[in-house]
């Protein structure tokens, strides 16, 4: 099983590295871009059958290590 | 009194400190490798700056999982003394034993160069020996210091004047022009409700000798000391 998870700035976080890449856009006339939010996706390969028990043990690796809740949204997919 | 310097795989400022507690003050100094469980012993516990375990996924986020860890948070519960600088006040936050998070400089550049720090609040255990002399010269060296929390944290901050270093002008001024990294109201260094745990961005063991530049840092050894010896 597979388990994909998307870590991303909360709202209201500055993001310079978003920033700077949306400069980047607009200078090379994307212009139609607004924001940019720069986040991390992480692919864990797990030795599990049962989404529901391991949907509880990636959502503790979220918030113990792989996120940090302060500033950071976190969201799972399993497939 | 024994002061003990945490060495986690990628700290680079362990022997730095050791030499300045050492040579420069005289106190009783070990090593304690990250794999150590127990602090018995020690009286102050110091986090130094580096990049713990190569400062993957967020800085000192490994770090803060590394076994001495425990004991460091076991220790500062009890009242230890801890003091984070760099790197260590990363370590600290991601631990929980300070507020907040140090976010990459807002210029996305590595700094490296020596700042004026106001020091707003000088009755605690880490900043007495600075009455009267409110504004020092320490240099900064990181990529990640730009300090945010939410903005009740930061009020229960400043409320209760746990910011105890900011960026300002030499005069003592906090100004957006001297933020170096985009910290939240200038924040350079904080300490927890306790009084017994502080972390701090820029590098007091890098500015104790007159030789080195400044000798602005040794305030916060000699508060510390000051502090053990007073118990």
């Amino acid at each position: 099983m597979k388990a994909k998870v998307y870590v991303t700035l909360k709202e209201g976080v500055l993001d310079p590295q978003g920033s700077a890449v949306m400069g980047a856009l607009k200078s090379m006339r994307f212009s139609e871009v607004s924001d940019v939010r720069i986040g991390k996706f992480m692919e864990l390969e797990l030795d599990a059958d049962s989404k529901e028990s391991e949907e509880r043990r990636v959502t503790d690796m979220c918030e113990k290590l792989l996120a940090n809740t302060v500033i950071e949204n976190y969201r799972i997919e399993f497939e | 009194m024994k002061f003990g310097i945490i060495v986690f795989p990628g700290s680079n400022c362990d022997h730095d400190c050791y030499h300045v507690i050492k040579h420069v003050f005289g106190q009783p100094v070990e090593y304690v490798w990250h794999k150590s469980d127990t602090l018995d012993g020690f009286d102050c516990i110091v986090l130094p700056g580096g990049f713990s375990y190569g400062d993957y996924l967020r800085t000192g986020a490994i770090a803060r999982f590394s076994p001495v860890m425990e004991a460091v948070v076991k220790f500062a519960e009890a009242g230890g003394i801890v003091i984070g600088i760099c790197n260590g006040f990363q370590v600290l936050t991601e631990v929980g034993l300070l507020p907040g998070v140090l976010m990459r400089n807002k210029e996305l550049k590595f700094i490296c160069e020596t700042v004026s720090l106001s020091v707003d609040n000088t009755s605690t255990r880490f900043t007495s020996e600075y009455k009267g002399e409110e504004t020092v010269s320490i240099p900064i060296a990181h990529a990640d210091g730009s300090y945010y929390a939410d903005a009740e944290t930061i009020k229960e901050l400043e409320d209760s004047s746990r910011v105890l270093f900011r960026y300002a002008t030499p005069e003592g001024v906090a100004t957006k022009e001297v933020n170096p990294n985009g910290s939240v109201n200038n924040i350079a260094g904080i300490m927890n409700a306790g009084g017994n745990v502080m972390g701090m961005m820029p590098h007091p063991e890098r500015a104790c000798e007159s030789e080195l530049g400044s000798t602005d840092g040794r305030g916060l050894f000699e508060s510390l000391i000051n502090s053990l010896v007073a118990g």
